[in-house]
């Protein structure tokens, strides 16, 4: 006997209209935001990729950070959850970590990203979904311009470039610097126009300004050019994977000056590769161990040291911080409501943090000083520190 | 060309289109000629940039040119052997003890360990591709070997991302970096062992195609493939051989390429492969002594574009040499256009 065919239509549509209700359901289930008990915190940086090194670093430090404030009990009364997501160091994956952040783990801020360029496309989704941003160390100005739910903890670029300038000066007497500047990164556009700035400003020429990509490996072309207006120094303001390369090739087509560059040098890759390429080199950078002289960051150093076994560097030690900033702020709201978190942390004032004590200012931004590392064959060497 | 095609007269385009493009090539190259006489040791060290860098592009290209010349395929996972080459070359550095963050203990010996794991393994993996992804396609229409090469190219990637990670890797210095000067143009050791082997490479290939029986083959295959079967010829092998040739080549690319240029992730394989790509087309594709000349080429317009232009347009103009080639003479420098292919 065979099933009527009118019935066995209907069969089949109850089938289809139940597997249909079935994945409905599904998907509105994973967007829904997870309930989780506690307070949720996202942390979206670079944990792979060409700037891994940043986004580990970033993460330890507020790990710690978590780690600290949840054994003395939380805040609020509630435990603290740190979220991270990956970045890969790209910004369209930057926005939709942001995005997962803030719709499926239903984080009420956000800390991240390191790399401006990042930092510039998350904000806007923070922006846009009204979930207040700390960036632990993105340096450009227009990150924190993006609005009025983003935040820093960290100097930016027209004081850093400054400080490296006014070094390149008077302490290593230079007058002729070439600049070389990584294009796809904003970080990198502002920090050279802003050395190039304070440079001639005290005095000095910038001989050649040449450009190349993140990403590139090969910089022989651009170097030979620079090399013909014999630099004393050559200022570059890119991340470390790229620095050690870029160094690497100007080494070996003779090149004996010094390479100046700013807080993208930060991470224990730039003296992997063997040679002394980079040796006797600065960075200007937000923290140095050897510098740390305020109780809360020698205690941070100590803390970070038995829970990291190494030493922390600037990065660990502002996604420390960013944290920080962040635990004020949810004290002072009295409330995990992400529009009550951004008004405390538009008025924080004097947290004492690793770096310094924060205050944020009508921009959004951190006022603090800067250290000069200089590079050794086995990490960096405190050089000064530089006050605003 | 037929009597009767040589007859009809040409279409118009076919008449301006190579004025045009000299008219839009000369600005650029007075350009290149005004930076030349300004400072010519500059101009001197660029070339002898140029022309290493292009030494592996030929490297890469002659793997492509190999391929097409048997079966009519553009090989696009052959940027990925190449990848795989550089990361065979690190895991074999790492076998001796010699990783990126290590000092010292480098020797010829362990250079040329690297080079023969490289090789082979890009070898193996070459003829896994073959064996697996395309004879199962030879015969199908032009277009799916094509797709399953592009499949295959992001297979390759990914895997490696799961393998290798993401994160890139410095590569070992098996060989020590130095500067070596010519004159007043200095140059690291590394750049000229680059031409060198390179051109070590080229003329071994050259001898196994021309005067070895199984270049023979691959000639005869080349020419006809149900031809050459009739006449006896292993097809299925010499394929394979070319397949496992080519990517040999690739791997020793990827160890010359990492030499130089020490950062390798999975996508590190991608520009470098389609740089050589567009060599292999501008030398005239399937044509061997074409691959090398326009390696070699494109390495030189790469290294002189972004000296003298701008570095970020510098693969711009390397990939309108593409479109210019196919425009203007598609058959390339050395092809001809009833093609004696491999």
């Amino acid at each position: 006997m065979t099933t009527p065919p009118s019935s066995r239509r209907s069969r089949r549509e109850l089938l289809v209209g139940a597997a249909g209700s079935l994945l409905a359901g599904a998907v509105a289930q994973a967007c829904k935001p997870k309930r989780q008990s506690g307070i949720s915190v996202g942390l979206y940086c670079s944990l792979t990729g060409a700037q891994a090194d940043f986004g580990i670093s970033t993460r330890n430090g507020a790990t710690l950070a978590f780690e600290e404030i949840n054994r003395a009990g939380g805040l609020l009364g509630q435990q603290l959850r740190l979220v991270a997501e990956d970045t890969r160091g790209e910004s369209n994956e930057a926005t939709s970590a942001v995005t997962r952040l803030i719709d499926r783990e239903g984080v009420v801020a956000v800390i991240g990203e390191i790399a401006s360029t990042l930092s510039l496309a998350g904000g806007r989704v923070c922006q846009r979904k009204r979930i207040p941003m700390v960036s632990p160390s993105s340096t450009n100005p227009a990150v924190t311009q993006v609005g009025d739910y983003i935040f820093r903890v960290c100097f930016i670029d027209p004081f850093q470039g400054d400080v490296m300038a006014r070094f390149a000066r008077t302490d290593l007497h230079f007058d002729r610097v070439a600049l070389f500047r990584d294009q796809a990164s904003a970080y990198s556009m502002g920090l050279a126009d802003a050395f190039r700035d304070a440079f001639v400003r005290v005095g000095g020429t910038v001989v050649d300004d040449q450009s190349y990509r993140s990403g590139d490996t090969h910089f022989s072309a651009q170097i030979t050019s620079m090399l013909g207006h014999q630099p004393q120094a050559i200022f570059v303001p890119g991340y470390y994977t790229e620095v050690a390369l870029i160094a690497r090739e100007a080494r070996g087509a003779g090149f004996t000056g010094k390479f100046l560059g700013g807080d993208g040098w930060s991470g224990p890759s730039l003296t992997q590769n063997d040679d002394d390429k980079l040796v006797g080199d600065f960075f200007s950078d937000a923290f140095a161990p050897e510098g740390a002289e305020a109780p809360v960051a020698r205690s941070f150093l100590d803390r970070y040291r038995a829970r990291f076994h190494t030493d922390p560097n600037g990065l660990a030690a502002l996604g420390y911080d960013a944290a920080l900033v962040l635990f004020d702020a949810i004290r002072r709201a009295g409330s995990a409501e992400p529009a009550r978190i951004r008004a405390a942390l538009a008025s924080t004032r004097d947290v004492q943090g690793a770096t310094g004590a924060i205050t944020l200012n009508a921009q959004r931004d951190a006022v603090k000083s800067a250290v000069i590392l200089e590079v050794t064959s086995s990490g960096t060497r405190f050089h000064k520190t530089v006050n605003p | 060309m037929t009597a009767a095609a040589a007859a009809r007269p040409r279409p118009l385009s076919e008449r301006v289109l190579p004025a045009v493009v000299a008219l839009l090539a000369l600005p650029p190259a007075l350009m290149v000629l005004k930076g030349a006489i300004a400072n010519p040791v500059t101009f001197a060290r660029n070339l002898v940039e140029g022309v290493s860098l292009g030494g592996v592009y030929a490297l890469v290209a002659l793997g492509y040119t190999m391929v097409y010349g048997v079966l009519g395929l553009i090989n696009f996972a052959h940027s990925d052997v190449f990848m795989v080459g550089a990361y065979a070359g690190i895991y074999a550095a790492a076998w001796f003890g010699v990783t990126a963050t290590s000092a010292g203990q480098s020797s010829p010996g362990i250079a040329l360990a690297c080079f023969a794991a490289a090789m082979i393994a890009c070898a193996v993996l070459g003829m896994f591709v073959e064996r697996f992804a395309y004879r199962p396609v030879r015969n199908a229409p032009k277009l799916t070997p094509l797709v399953t090469a592009i499949g295959v190219s992001m297979l390759i990637q990914n895997v490696s991302m799961l393998v290798f990670s993401s994160t890139p890797r410095g590569f070992p210095p098996v060989i020590r970096s130095s500067t070596v000067s010519l004159g007043p143009v200095a140059v690291t050791n590394i750049k000229l062992m680059n031409l060198g082997a390179a051109l070590a490479l080229m003329v071994a290939l050259t001898f196994l195609v021309q005067r070895t029986r199984v270049g023979r083959a691959m000639r005869a295959i080349s020419t006809n493939l149900d031809a050459a079967r009739l006449m006896g010829v292993h097809t299925d092998r010499v394929i394979a051989i070319t397949f496992g040739l080519g990517s040999a080549l690739a791997g020793a690319g990827g160890i010359l390429f990492g030499l130089d240029q020490p950062k390798i992730d999975p996508l590190s394989g991608v520009q470098p492969g389609l740089k050589a790509f567009v060599a292999a087309v501008l030398g005239g594709i399937g044509n061997i002594p074409g691959a090398m000349l326009g390696g070699l080429l494109i390495g030189m317009v790469e290294q002189l574009a972004s000296a003298y232009l701008s570095s970020s347009f510098a693969p711009a103009i390397v990939f309108s040499i593409l479109v210019v080639v196919l425009l203007v003479r598609p058959q390339g420098l050395l092809g001809r256009v009833t093609r004696e292919k491999v």
